[in-house]
C-alpha cells in the first residue's frame, strides 16, 4: 500500500506521458480497422436495418407506405412462401445428411495410411468444388435433361426403360437439385474431416482394435465424437449456405416446376426483380431467412451440447 | 479377407471418383463436339473444338465478360486483402477489450443471408445512382462494392496473425519504423502465405458471383462470366458445343489457380477453423 503511494508520488509526469503514449497508441489501433469497420457497417448492418424498416412497408417499386405488421401475416397465407419454405426445408433435412455421411465415410476410407492413389483420389473428389455454382448448374441441366446422357446411360443399362423427367416432374426435380448440390460439396466437406482425421492419434483406434471393437464400432465410437466439433461447424455453414440456396435452384429449373423446386432466396428475388417490385414484402420474406438460420444454428448447437453432457 | 477389405475401398473410392469427374469429362468432350452430337449422347472427343471456338467469338460476348469478370476480381481481391488484413493486423496487434466487442459485432454479419441485403443494397446504389452515376447501379463498381469487405477474411487475417512472432514488431519499432510502417514492410512480407491464401478464395469467390451482379448489372456490355454462362444456359435455342466451351474456358482460371496453389488453397479454405 506504501509502496503504491510512493510510487505514484514519484512518477506522476511519467504516468501522465503514459497515458498520453497509450492513447496515441489506441488511436493508431483503431485507424488498423476503421475502413473494415465502416464498410461492414455500410453494407451489412444498415441494410439489414433498412430491410427491418421496409419489412413493414408495403406497395409496388418506390410507392411504400407503412402497413404495420401485414407482410409478416401475409406470410403465413402466401402459398407461395409456404412452398418455398417446405423446399428449403426439404433439401436442408435430405440433402446436408446424405452429404456429411457421404464426406465422413470417404474422408475414412482416404485417412488409410496403406492406401495408394490417395492424393488423385482426393484430388478428384475435391474437383467439384473448383467450379462456379452457375457453371455447374448449366452442365447439371444438360446431363439431367429429358434426353440427357444421364437418362440415355440408365436407359442402356436397362435401370429405367423410359427416361426420367428429372427437370419437369415435381418430384425428381428436387432429387436432380439434391444430388446437384450434393455433387458440388461433399469434397469440399470431406477436407475438413480429413484434416481433422489426421490429428486424431492413431493409437486410440489401435486400442480399440485390440478390444475388438470393428470398422463400425470404430467409426460410431470415436471417429464421430472426435469429429464433433467439424462435423457442427460443417453442418452449420452448410445449413446457412442452403438456406440461401440460390444459383442451382435458378439455373437448373428456375424454381419449377410450378413452384416444386423455389427456394426462399430465389422468392424474394421474384418478388423484388422479376414481378410488379413489392420491396417491403419482399424484406419480410428476407427476415423469415435470418429467423430460420438463428433457429437452425441454435438447434444444431443444442444437439451437439447435450451430447457433450 | 484384408484384401477383399481393400479392394472393397478401392471401389468405393473409385465409384466416387468417376461422379465426381464424369460432369467434368463430359463437359470437356462436348466442348470439342457438335451440338447434335452432345445431344446425341456422343461421348469420345470429336474435332469440332476450334469451330465450337470460333462460332461462340461471333455469336457470344465472351471477350467484355472475360475482361469485366477479371477487372471486378482482380480489385475486390487486391483491395479486400488490404482492408481485412489492416483489421485482422488492428483487432490482434492493438487488442483492447472495446475492440474485441466490436470484432464480435462485425462476426454476426457472416450469420446475415445475402438475400436479405440485396433490396436494400439494390435501393442504396439507386440513390447513389443520383449523386454520382459513375459508383451506382449497372457499374462495375457497385458489382464489387459490397463484397470487398466480409467479416470471414477479417477473422481470417485475425487468426494467422497470432501466428505473427512479436519481437520482429518490436524490431521494426526500434529500427524506427512507424506502425504503418511496421505492417507494410514487416508484417505482409513475412505473410505472404496467408495472403496466398486469402487472395485465392477472394478471388474466387469474387470470380463466380451470381446474385448481387444479375440484380446490379442490367445491361450486357456490363455482364460478368456467371451472367454470361446463365443467359447461354436459359437460351430457348442452345447450341450445347458452344455452351460447353464457354464454362471449360471460364471454369480455366479456377481451376489453373487450384492446380498451381492446392496447397494455399487447402489453406485458405481450412482459414476458418484453425
Amino acid at each position: 500500500m506504501i509502496q503504491a503511494t510512493t510510487k505514484q508520488s514519484i512518477q506522476p509526469k511519467s504516468r501522465k506521458y503514459n497515458n498520453k503514449l497509450r492513447f496515441k497508441n489506441g488511436l493508431i489501433g483503431w485507424s488498423f480497422i476503421t475502413i473494415a469497420t465502416v464498410m461492414i457497417c455500410l453494407f451489412y448492418f444498415y441494410p439489414m436495418a433498412q430491410a427491418l424498416i421496409l419489412s413493414f412497408q408495403s406497395g409496388a417499386g418506390s410507392n411504400l407506405q407503412f402497413v404495420g405488421f401485414d407482410n409478416y401475416i401475409r406470410l403465413f397465407t402466401d402459398p407461395t412462401f409456404i412452398a418455398a419454405v417446405k423446399n428449403t426445408v426439404i433439401y436442408l433435412i435430405i440433402q446436408v445428411p446424405i452429404m456429411i455421411i457421404l464426406a465422413l465415410l470417404i474422408s475414412v476410407l482416404l485417412n488409410d495410411k496403406k492406401l495408394k492413389l490417395k492424393g488423385f483420389f482426393r484430388t478428384a473428389i475435391f474437383l467439384p468444388c473448383i467450379t462456379s455454382l452457375v457453371a455447374y448448374s448449366v452442365v447439371f441441366k444438360y446431363l439431367f435433361g429429358s434426353d440427357g446422357i444421364i437418362n440415355q446411360m440408365l436407359i442402356n443399362v436397362s435401370l429405367i426403360s423410359e427416361p426420367i423427367q428429372w427437370l419437369t416432374d415435381p418430384f425428381w426435380a428436387k432429387v436432380t437439385i439434391i444430388i446437384a448440390i450434393t455433387w458440388r460439396w461433399t469434397g469440399y466437406n470431406m477436407i475438413f474431416y480429413l484434416s481433422a482425421l489426421q490429428n486424431v492419434d492413431n493409437s486410440i483406434y489401435e486400442a480399440a482394435k485390440m478390444d475388438g471393437a470393428n470398422a463400425f464400432q470404430q467409426f460410431f465410437k470415436i471417429t464421430i465424437p472426435m469429429l464433433k466439433p467439424i462435423i457442427l461447424f460443417t453442418s452449420i455453414t452448410s445449413t446457412i449456405g442452403t438456406l440461401q440456396l440460390f444459383d442451382e435452384v435458378m439455373n437448373i429449373t428456375k424454381g419449377g416446376p410450378g413452384n416444386a423446386t423455389l427456394t426462399i432466396s430465389q422468392y424474394i428475388y421474384n418478388l423484388s426483380f422479376k414481378y410488379t417490385p413489392d420491396f417491403g414484402y419482399a424484406a419480410t420474406v428476407s427476415y423469415a431467412i435470418v429467423i430460420m438460420i438463428v433457429i437452425f444454428s441454435i438447434i444444431q448447437f443444442k444437439v451437439a451440447g447435450d451430447k457433450n453432457a | 479377407m484384408h484384401n477383399i477389405k481393400r479392394t472393397f475401398i478401392y471401389i468405393i473410392l473409385s465409384i466416387f471418383t468417376i461422379i465426381s469427374i464424369f460432369p467434368f469429362i463430359w463437359m470437356i468432350v462436348s466442348a470439342t463436339n457438335k451440338s447434335v452430337d452432345v445431344t446425341g449422347g456422343r461421348l469420345l472427343p470429336g474435332t469440332h473444338l476450334a469451330e465450337n471456338f470460333r462460332n461462340l467469338l461471333n455469336v457470344v460476348d465472351l471477350v467484355p465478360a472475360l475482361t469485366n469478370s477479371a477487372i471486378i476480381s482482380i480489385t475486390t481481391t487486391v483491395l479486400s486483402l488490404i482492408i481485412a488484413s489492416l483489421a485482422g493486423y488492428g483487432f490482434e496487434i492493438y487488442r483492447s477489450k472495446a475492440k474485441d466487442v466490436v470484432f464480435t459485432i462485425l462476426l454476426v454479419s457472416m450469420m446475415i443471408p445475402f438475400a436479405a441485403l440485396m433490396i436494400p443494397l439494390f435501393r442504396m446504389f439507386g440513390t447513389i445512382s443520383q449523386i454520382a452515376p459513375g459508383i451506382g447501379i449497372d457499374t462495375l463498381t457497385s458489382a464489387m462494392l459490397p463484397s470487398i469487405t466480409t467479416a470471414f477474411l477479417i477473422f481470417f487475417f485475425r487468426q494467422n496473425t497470432k501466428m505473427f512472432p512479436r519481437e520482429l514488431l518490436e524490431a521494426g519499432r526500434i529500427d524506427g519504423l512507424t506502425e504503418l510502417g511496421v505492417f507494410f514492410r514487416i508484417f505482409v512480407p513475412t505473410m505472404k502465405t496467408t495472403y496466398a491464401a486469402a487472395a485465392i478464395i477472394t478471388f474466387m469467390a469474387s470470380w463466380n458471383n451470381y446474385l448481387w451482379p444479375l440484380v446490379v448489372l442490367q445491361s450486357p456490355e456490363n455482364h460478368t462470366i456467371p451472367l454470361l454462362i446463365s443467359n447461354l444456359g436459359s437460351s430457348a435455342a442452345p447450341d450445347f458445343g458452344i455452351i460447353m466451351t464457354t464454362i471449360v474456358i471460364a471454369t480455366l482460371p479456377t481451376a489453373l489457380i487450384f492446380f498451381l496453389l492446392q496447397r494455399h488453397f487447402v489453406a485458405g479454405m481450412m482459414g476458418s477453423v484453425k
